[in-house]
């Protein structure tokens, strides 16, 4: 039901910057999940939203007013916190009723929305149980129905999901996918550090560091189209391989890289000539190396350190002459390697990215399938 | 001997004699008694280790048999008999005396009173010194402070109390904080204030408080749809208690309302504050107050700071406002800890005997159980009587005592 705008927004304790001035429009009714590695403001940013962090510089708008200095619980918004934040003393029915009995509604109307929010969440017959006697995961759908009942205008979900164990993460992650579909007014705005949450779930993932954000977009542009190295070593797991390179020849259809310590490579985009000669890094993803077939030339070669036979896929540890890290490749669960084997690798070119020296990306790469 | 040389040895005894004690009896089980050799190697490895525990235990039972069961025995004992005929038995002739005598339903009365404004009043100040405490830069300098005469001995503190009591005639300075104070009222404007308005609007607020209480717990009895799911009959009797207890407590702040403003005080006279009957118990209780907050403090300001911050913030988000987040979901959730505080200054209250002893030893109707025990057994050299009072309040210390334990167990797990 709401927009958000955030402009310049910032946040700090004292001298220590921990938001440098964020600028996001959030449209009615999306599902937007922060991501980004431990320490780099992605809770905070929700609190700044919620109310709970004061904002120390920018603005904040929902549907268009200023909300920096309207406390929490006149925003419209609901918040479900990692750790459920259940009120211990209260049952299930008093603890979705507690904000509605505050908000002075009357007790036909508590009875009402509670009821229907136990119903939404199949937790009717734990109303009157309290929270210690619930398992993890009734414990987080009673933290979602109290938020249910507040009919909020945007839904914050702060990692809901990281107390559950997997089992249970990935059923709660489907209820929430749901709701959100049964909410299609409701904003919701999702932090998480986990990857696949936040491609599964999200409309828009903002990914952050330090601070900044990094880059804005929906999953597979993120996936495919990523606007820096961090990005892309981010999104996608295993991560992203990086290889330095230089760049040989530039024209208007192709970017000539030769790999350090490896072959060379072409990859499909039309670049600058000034960048004749720098140095640049070559990314290539697991899932889109394979073994160079005959006659092919591949794009590197090194000798297998570890196989991780999971199955499914294959993933084998390269270890490449003048390379710390290791190179991974992703192949088909029935690839037959050994530890110790020397393979070569190539991959297509269109699905190569190429970042230059500051780690931004050179003019995205061709989709695979485009 | 040197006296420090003396505490020497008796330490190096003491301790030596503990060490000597378990470790060769330990020896003398598994060497001697049940030798781990042999053929009932096995048989008696096990024996060993039954009897191990028993023997380790053994001082501390036979200390605590000696020192606290027998003595209850023996007390018990001394409280059916008369010293001045010879020990006899006499049934329950000292209990009749006791209850007979006035002084003794004065203690009564008087501990009855002491049981509910003590506890009560130490909790809600370290209750409210630990909230406001909790998030202030200095609070930690405040703590300190506040908890200091919890290190005072209660003589001491008494002594401290007398001299702020202190009266000297008129025309001469007054030493006693009081008296000082007091002198400086003379009928005039802030004499109105403080002395008629203030307390007369403390009044009015303490009135109102209790209206709200009388409110919140009688509602759910009358109003059946208040509250989901009805109550049990458990739940309407302390319902109906703290109704009953609030609207008389209300009634007597608004009765008070008017003697405040009608009692004629003796301006420009020092006030022998000790010897004002009745008002005089509070003075005394004053002191325990001012001792045990601290204690209170200390506990409650763990308690409160073991309180999850998300369901503050939760609250917040909810819409909760300050009191709300203090009395809704603070207090509720340290509610074990508010108890096991509460009982144990009960027990502490239900014992209280130097500072009576030290301030008024028990004239001018301040008389406690504890110092009319010692009153009979060590003044008027009567077993007889002064067991029996042992006995009575070893009676009403024991259910507090278990709840407390039971309480503290709780909160422990």
């Amino acid at each position: 039901m709401a927009e958000l705008k955030l402009t310049k927004l910032e946040k700090a304790y004292g001298h220590v910057k921990v938001l440098h001035g964020i600028d996001l429009h959030i449209e009615k009714g999306e599902f937007i999940v922060f991501v980004g590695p431990s320490g780099c403001g992605k809770s905070t940013l929700l609190r700044c939203i919620a109310g709970l962090e004061q904002i120390t510089g920018g603005t904040l708008e929902i549907d268009g007013m200023v909300v920096n200095d309207v406390p929490p619980s006149q925003r419209g918004i609901a918040m479900v916190f990692q750790t459920y934040a259940l009120y211990p003393h209260m049952t299930v029915y008093d603890n979705m009723a507690f904000g509605l009995r505050l908000a002075k509604f009357s007790r036909e109307e508590i009875e009402k929305r509670v009821r229907n929010a136990a119903e939404i969440l199949q937790l009717t017959p734990y109303l009157d149980r309290l929270p210690k006697a619930l398992s993890g995961g009734q414990r987080q759908r009673v933290a979602i129905g109290r938020s249910i009942c507040r009919d909020p205008k945007v839904f914050l979900f702060d990692e809901p999901l990281s107390n559950l164990d997997a089992a249970l993460r990935v059923a709660t992650r489907i209820e929430i996918a749901k709701l959100n579909e049964s909410m299609p007014d409701t904003t919701m705005i999702y932090v998480t550090h986990d990857q696949v949450e936040a491609m599964t779930l999200a409309d828009r993932i903002v990914v952050l560091r330090g601070g900044y954000i990094e880059q804005v977009g929906s999953p597979m542009q993120l996936y495919h189209e990523p606007a820096n190295l961090f990005v892309a070593q981010f999104i996608g797991s295993p991560a992203m391989n990086i290889l330095s390179s230089t760049v040989t020849s530039v024209s208007d259809t192709a970017i000539e890289v030769d790999v350090a310590h490896a072959g060379k490579a072409s990859v499909p985009i039309g670049g600058d000539v000034s960048l004749n000669g720098k140095p640049v890094s070559l990314g290539v993803r697991p899932e889109d190396l394979k073994i160079a077939g005959e006659g092919e030339t591949p794009l590197l070669s090194g000798e297998v350190d570890i196989v991780e036979a999971l199955g499914e896929v294959t993933l084998l540890y390269v270890r490449m002459e003048g390379h710390e890290e290791p190179i991974i490749a992703k192949l088909a669960g029935d690839a037959k390697v050994n530890r110790g084997d020397k393979v070569d690798l190539t991959a297509a070119s269109e699905v190569l990215h190429l970042f230059d020296n500051d780690g931004k990306t050179l003019r995205i790469a061709q989709q695979k399938a485009a | 001997m040197h006296p420090a040389l003396q505490g020497l040895i008796t330490i190096i005894i003491g301790v030596g004699g503990c060490i000597g004690y378990f470790y060769l009896s330990n020896l003398f089980i598994d060497r001697v008694l049940f030798p781990a050799t042999g053929k009932n190697a096995g048989r008696n490895i096990n024996r060993a280790n039954m009897v191990r525990p028993w023997l380790f235990l053994f001082p501390a039972i036979f200390a605590l048999g000696l020192y606290l069961a027998y003595p209850v025995v023996e007390t018990l004992r001394l409280s059916l008999t008369d010293r001045s005929a010879g020990g006899a038995f006499v049934g329950l002739a000292n209990y009749r005396q006791m209850v007979s005598e006035p002084k003794f339903w004065e203690a009564m009365s008087n501990n009855m009173l002491w049981l509910i404004v003590v506890p009560a009043a130490s909790t809600a100040f370290g209750l409210l010194a630990a909230q406001l405490t909790d998030r202030i830069k200095w609070g930690n300098i405040a703590k300190s402070l506040i908890f200091m005469p919890m290190a005072i001995s209660f003589v001491g503190a008494s002594v401290i109390f007398k001299l702020v009591y202190d009266a000297r005639p008129a025309g001469q300075n007054q030493i006693g904080v009081l008296n000082a104070v007091w002198m400086n009222f003379d009928g005039g404007v802030w004499s109105i204030i403080f002395l008629r308005i203030l307390p007369a609007a403390i009044l009015l607020v303490f009135a109102a408080l209790m209206l709200y209480l009388i409110y919140t717990a009688g509602r759910p009895i009358v109003d059946r749809n208040a509250t989901r799911g009805g109550l049990s009959v458990w739940a309407i009797l302390l319902r109906g208690i703290a109704v009953i207890g609030a609207v008389w407590l209300g009634y007597l702040a608004l009765k008070s309302v008017y003697s405040v403003f009608t009692a004629n005080l003796p301006f420009g006279e020092p006030q022998n504050w000790l010897t004002i009957l009745f008002w005089n118990n509070f003075f005394l209780m004053v002191v325990l107050i001012w001792i045990q907050t601290g204690f209170a403090m200390v506990i409650l300001s763990a308690a409160l700071r073991g309180i999850p911050e998300e369901t503050i913030e939760a609250a917040v988000i909810d819409g909760a406002n300050p009191f709300d987040i203090f009395f809704k979901i603070k207090v509720p959730q340290i509610m074990g800890t508010i108890v096991v505080v509460w009982t144990t200054i009960t027990l502490v209250v239900l014992k209280i005997f130097d500072i009576v002893f030290a301030m008024t030893n028990g004239q001018w109707e301040t008389q406690v159980l504890a110092n009319y025990m010692y009153d009979k057994l060590f003044r008027a050299n009567d077993w007889g009587v002064g067991s029996a009072s042992a006995i009575v309040i070893m009676l009403l210390v024991s259910p507090i005592l278990i709840w407390n334990v039971y309480n503290a167990r709780k909160e422990m797990k």
